[in-house]
């Protein structure tokens, strides 16, 4: 029986890990590698890497960063942030990177997931969103909305569409990031994951508002979610992945245990 | 130095996962498109992700896929992986392609009436051995590996299911093999420590069943 999977989430600003609330002020928490490889001892099931660093010149500190990730951790890893061509996927996927993640750059311009999708294949493009509640209008009527730009900027857009749109276009697994919910930790945003769970044919990945181990039982759950990620309760040290797990474990969550 | 490996590049994707994975279990390996050097190899990798509409097609192009069956005959050990699984077989249903026949069977897609099972199958799952495999002597019963597949393999004979693994109401062949060939529908050159115990026993691995 296929396991519900646990995802860490490291934002990498200029080669470093940093963690930011609501998308934005963040601190600097450290070496990425060094913490993604203590995740992967631990038993975690998957790493995504976001690169919010600012400018373009700094991008190749980003391919060392995945460079440095494939040697040292055997599970699969996407990437996100910044990626506007298929050769930056493709050049991402090169480096060791298992799939690529596109956010604002699909919104901007939607054929990027084709073009993708094409070029490295379905199962390695991912569609990330970062989306809000809305008071449901003609534009966005499930009353969630696609925002881009690390939450700065609205795009009169229903999630719930994109999502299909996305899934059309060649995207094999959707991140659905609530930015209400993101740092919160007040738990995930379980009414837009199950909505977006049933909506699509592949797999949904929650995220945005993890504090403690129920929060996931009940996104993996009740949300109808694939895999869940986390970030800050375990980069402070608040759980460990293998808390998790054992939490999940105990609750009848199949997840993978023995690694 | 010779490597020890041959990783099989036919533009199929993710080939460095495969290589660095060697590496860290002690295997030299060398990516190579050239079909002498894969005729000639000691030991042959042959991953693969994408289509195997695409895969059989670049194959053929690039005159790899007499390569790949003479390595076969010749004994020497073979690795599939994932889509280098499936078009091992004599066919496949994803774009009606016939593929190398190293192994007697087809390729199915997953159909489900339940819409709960999402297709393709992506994350981790584990596998039940089904006849004893030298390869597999270090791993555990129950063991997951990281799947990422729409179509699964159906050897003609049972004797070349090396193990399953039961996905939705589905039970699959995960791990099928013949001979000097063992092919795995997982990646295990994503699927932490048992995927590297089966690469590295692929590494001392003679091509002989018993």
């Amino acid at each position: 029986m296929l396991s519900k999977r646990v995802v860490a989430c490291l934002d990498v600003k200029n080669g470093e890990l940093s963690k930011g609330v609501q998308f934005v002020a963040t601190e600097m928490l450290g070496d990425p590698v060094a913490k993604a490889k203590a995740y992967y001892e631990d038993g975690l099931d998957e790493l995504v890497f976001y690169d919010i660093t600012a400018s373009s010149d700094q991008r190749n500190i980003m391919l060392d960063v995945v460079q440095n990730v494939a040697r040292e951790i055997f599970i699969p890893f996407s990437v996100g942030g910044g990626i506007r061509t298929r050769e930056d996927a493709a050049g991402l996927l090169m480096a060791g990177a298992e799939k690529i993640s596109l956010n604002s750059a699909a919104v901007l311009r939607p054929e990027l997931v084709k073009e993708c999708a094409q070029a490295i294949g379905t199962q390695n493009t991912v569609l990330s969103m970062d989306v809000r509640a809305v008071v449901p209008n003609t534009a966005c009527p499930s009353g969630y909305e696609v925002v881009i730009n690390g939450g700065r900027k609205a795009m009169g857009m229903d999630a719930i569409a994109w999502a299909r749109r996305g899934c059309e276009l060649g995207a094999g697994e959707v991140v659905v990031n609530s930015i209400d919910a993101d740092g919160m930790k007040q738990g995930y945003e379980i009414k837009l994951t199950r909505l977006v769970a049933e909506a699509i044919p592949v797999p949904v990945v929650a995220s945005g508002g993890a504090g403690t181990p129920a929060h996931l039982h009940q996104v993996l759950t009740e949300g109808k979610a694939d895999a869940a990620l986390v970030a800050s309760m375990v980069h402070y040290g608040d759980y460990r992945v293998l808390d998790i797990k054992q939490y999940l474990n105990r609750q009848g969550v199949k997840v993978r245990m023995n690694y | 130095m010779r490597p020890s490996v041959i990783i099989v590049d036919y533009e199929a994707g993710n080939l460095r996962s495969v290589q660095r994975a060697c590496e860290a279990v002690g295997l030299s390996a060398e990516i190579s498109a050239d079909p002498e050097v894969v005729r000639h190899a000691d030991r042959l990798i042959f991953p693969g992700v994408g289509t195997a509409e695409t895969a059989m097609g670049t194959l053929a192009r690039l005159g790899l896929d007499e390569a790949l069956v003479s390595f076969f005959q010749s004994g020497r050990p073979l690795l599939g992986i994932c889509l280098g699984l499936q078009v091992l077989l004599d066919h496949t249903e994803e774009g009606a392609r016939d593929c190398l026949g190293i192994i007697p069977g087809q390729c199915k897609r997953f159909q489900f009436v339940e819409s709960d099972y999402k297709v393709p199958q992506i994350g981790w799952n584990e596998i039940s051995k089904a006849s004893e495999h030298p390869l597999m002597a270090g791993v555990p019963e129950g063991a997951e590996f990281y799947f990422v597949h729409a179509y699964y393999a159906i050897p003609d004979q049972r004797a070349h299911v090396l193990a399953e693994t039961t996905f939705g109401d589905k039970t699959f062949a995960s791990v099928i093999g013949r001979d000097n060939v063992f092919a795995t529908q997982f990646h295990l050159e994503k699927s932490g420590r048992f995927g590297l115990e089966l690469l590295a026993a692929f590494g001392k691995w003679d091509g002989a069943v018993c």
